[in-house]
This record gives structure tokens, sequence and C-alpha cells, in this order.
């Protein structure tokens, strides 16, 4: 088990293997499918993102908050693959860690490969148990979108796997096939 | 003799529902989560573990097992005995959805408008009212909360009665092989075969209410449902789909009487977060 901190550097990145076991420190920023949409335009537009990308973890993600509007009570990952079509912009960008669940695509994978970044496994579907590991929320921007804003999320041992590493490796290409006769397959 | 029921009753009733379903995880699949998980090693069987330790935290603190508590689904079987309050139906399930989501903390997952607003509404409303008459004096509620990730990747196609049962059975795997990694695995998976193109989407959907693991009674498809059972856990994708034995849970079958030129087949897949509640009036 690997315990790592934000914002990530290129050597941290270089040690984690896809498989590997990790207990992320720091602060992450939440994401989802509008506010990538939203800051893929700001950036298109020469304007800055809504915090520094630099070295940056980003958490495909929207929280559950108590009536207090501060405590996280539920969190967890949403599917990744929708925010693919970004991603590459965002780490060329500086982004170097992505916290999300399920697969990615191609581009996404050469995308990691060459900005030296890495995809982080979240377990989906288990966000009372996740909260436990959630020290701080602050909203950052858009306000508006509710659960879609964007959330400065300070977390402490947040139970991660390295599903696809800086060499492009990735822990969801080890499956057999379904048994298939020709016309379907 | 003719049944009344309460407009306030009703509302109670959803309301307790809608909370139990997003607490509580339902004992059918935990437990077979935990013969899962006795069954794996290493990761894959520590993912099990997380979703059963999840269940419990869940439960005792009353938070949500999923941050996404859907869009709530409402199927009420009406027994044609039973009179029902003045009000629509429709405002009565939303003034429970509303209740429950502030009661319980929610989270507002619904937008307005699908392609050019996209504004949350906020309430988690609209939801889904599905009415459907039965004989008798009783009144049914079903409650699924339903969260995207695995309703995403349920799907739909109007098959020609010529692909026969294996051409079924391939059609379905191919796409359960793309699909499941993103639905939060180990899935339950509903499919319905037959009807129409509308009514077979809700029998695969309805299915998700049955036990987890009760073989269809029918000696052909409880057959189906263990090949693709016993196929879709050959494959490795694992809990999470991280790796391991258990990528399915269950599969429900069920078949609907067609047209005579037609074969429609919908699969509705279930996160192992399957959050639904029951009850009767």
């Amino acid at each position: 088990m690997k315990k790592i901190i934000t914002p990530l550097s290129v050597e941290t990145v270089e040690i984690l293997k896809a498989g590997d076991e990790v207990l992320l420190s720091g602060e992450v920023f939440t994401l989802r499918d509008r506010t990538h949409a939203l800051i893929y335009d700001l950036i298109k537009r020469g304007k800055k993102p809504p915090f520094n990308f630099k070295g940056a973890v980003v958490f495909y993600a929207g929280p559950v908050f108590a009536p207090d509007r501060q405590t996280v009570v539920a969190i967890g990952p949403t599917t990744s693959k929708r925010m693919d079509i970004f991603t590459p912009s965002f780490l060329k960008l500086g982004v170097r860690g992505m916290i999300g669940k399920g697969p990615r695509g191609d581009k996404v994978i050469e995308a990691i490969k060459e900005n030296k970044a890495v995809y982080f496994a979240a377990p989906g579907g288990v966000a009372a148990f996740l909260s436990r590991f959630i020290k701080k929320a602050d909203l950052i921007s858009y306000p508006d979108l509710g659960p879609e804003a964007v959330y400065r999320l300070e977390i402490e041992d947040f139970p991660l796997v390295v599903a696809i590493d800086s060499d492009g490796q990735s822990i969801f290409s080890q499956w057999g096939k379904p048994h298939l006769t020709e016309e379907n397959s | 003799m003719a049944r009344e029921i309460k407009a306030e009753a009703i509302v109670e009733k959803i309301f307790q529902l809608i909370l139990k379903a997003s607490f509580e995880l339902r004992r059918d699949v935990l437990n077979a989560i935990l013969l899962a998980a006795e069954r794996e090693t290493g990761l894959a069987r520590k993912n099990l573990e997380i979703i059963a330790d999840n269940a419990y935290f869940a439960y005792e603190r009353k938070k949500p097992l999923c941050q996404d508590t859907g869009v709530v689904e409402v199927f009420l079987e009406i027994g044609q005995g039973v009179i029902l309050p003045s009000e629509p139906l429709k405002d009565l399930v939303e003034k429970a959805v509303k209740m429950a989501f502030k009661e319980g903390a929610l989270r507002a997952s619904v937008v307005n408008d699908p392609l050019f607003e996209r504004k949350n509404t906020g309430d988690s409303c609209p939801a889904v009212v599905d009415c459907e008459l039965v004989p008798g004096e009783r009144l049914r509620v079903l409650v699924m909360l339903k969260g995207a990730g695995s309703e995403n990747t349920s799907f739909l196609r109007m098959l020609s009665p010529a692909v026969g049962i294996r051409g079924l059975k391939e059609v379905i795997l191919k796409r359960l092989y793309e699909r499941i990694p993103y639905a939060c695995p180990p899935v339950i998976i509903g499919v319905a075969v037959g009807g129409t193109f509308d009514t077979v989407a809700r029998a695969a959907k309805k299915t998700l209410f049955e036990p987890v693991g009760r073989r269809n009674s029918s000696l052909g498809l409880g057959r189906l449902e263990e090949e693709i059972l016993n196929e879709v856990n050959s494959w490795g994708i694992g809990p999470q789909a991280l790796g391991g034995k258990t990528t399915a849970l269950a599969v429900h079958f069920r078949a609907l009487p067609s047209h005579i030129a037609s074969l429609p087949m919908a699969v509705c897949l279930s996160c192992h977060s399957l959050r639904t509640a029951e009850a009767e009036f």
C-alpha cells in the first residue's frame, strides 16, 4: 500500500503501477460532465481554469452534503468514460491525476502516457464508506450546478487502485472474451 | 366492496420506502455479496467486503448507500377494487419524493430539460410514476432509485425472430461484455424478451424487484439465466471491474407474448447497490 500526497509530481506518478493500491491525501477537485464542458470552453477562449491545474488531481464525483452544506455524507466516483473527450486537453494543461470508475478510451490512455499522468479507480456505489475519508469540502465555482459544481475536497488516506499508469498499462485490459459465433463477434 | 386508501397514507408510505431503499441494502443482495466474498481473494474480495461494510455503515448512520440516488421510479399496482384519493397520484408521489430527499439529504440529480437548459430541479422531481391496474382490493407500491451509471448501460434491441435462442443469447452477451465494466459490477441483470418496444423495457426493469438469484420457474428461461450468469462470471471483469470471479450476482429473465414478426429484447442492468423497496396496502 503506497501513501501519496497531492499535488502529484512526475516522479510520484512514475512509481505507480497498474494494480497498485494507494492511499491518497491532500486536495482534489470534483469535476463532472457540465464542468468539464464549461472549463473546456474557458480554456479555448484563453481564460484560466477555476483552480490550478498543475499537478492537480480531479475526482469525477458529485458529493452529497448534510443540511449544514459543509459535511460530505456521501461521495463516490461517476463513470469516467463520459469525460474522455475533454481529458487529453486537461492533461496537457497540467492535470496529473484522475479519480473515477470504469475503463477509459484509447485516446485517454495515449494522453496519460504522453503527459505522465495516472488514472485511479475508486470503488463505486459505496458512498457512505468513502465519505469517511473526506475531511473538508469547499465550493470553488459554478454554485448553480448543485452537485455538479466544482468542489475542493481535502481527503485523507482515500483508498484507490491505480487503474491506468503513466506507461499506459491498464488493469482493465486483462479480461477474457465472450464465446460468440462468427455472425455476432 | 371497495377499499379506500387515504392520500396521507400513500405519501407517508412512499416517503418511508424512498429512505429505506436509499439507506438499507436489500438483504438478498447483501447475502449474495457476502457469499461471493468467500469465493474471492485479494482485491476482488476486498472490494466485496467494502460493499458489505458500506451497507452496514449506511444503515447505522442513515447515509445513502450511493451518492447517486437517481431518478425515483414508483410502480403502483392498483387493485381495481381500491378507491384512490382524488388528488393526482403524481402529486402524491412527488410530495413524498420532496419530503424524503429533504429529510434524507439525498442528492438532487434531475434536470428539467435534457437538451437545452439542463437545469437541476433541486428536489429530484419530476419522478416517474407507473400505474398498472390489477384485480383485487390491494395497492402495491414498488419504489426504485436507480443511478445513471447502470441505467446508461441498459439496452433495447428489436431483433428478428430468426436469430433464435442462441443468437439472442449472443447479442445479449456481446453487449453485456462491453457495458458491465461501466455499471459498477457486480451487477444484477434484468432481461425481458417479447412484448412490444415499450413493454419489454418496463418488464426488464421490473425483474430487478425480484429476489436476487431466484430462478425463473420455466426450465428453459431458468437455464438461460444460468448460462448467461456463468458466461458473464467467466470473463474476470470482477467487482468494480478491477478483476475477479464475481461480475454478476444474478440474471432474471422474463418472456412476454409478442407479435408474429417481432422479438423485442431489453436488458436493464443494476449496479450492486440495487435500491428498491416495496409495500402493500
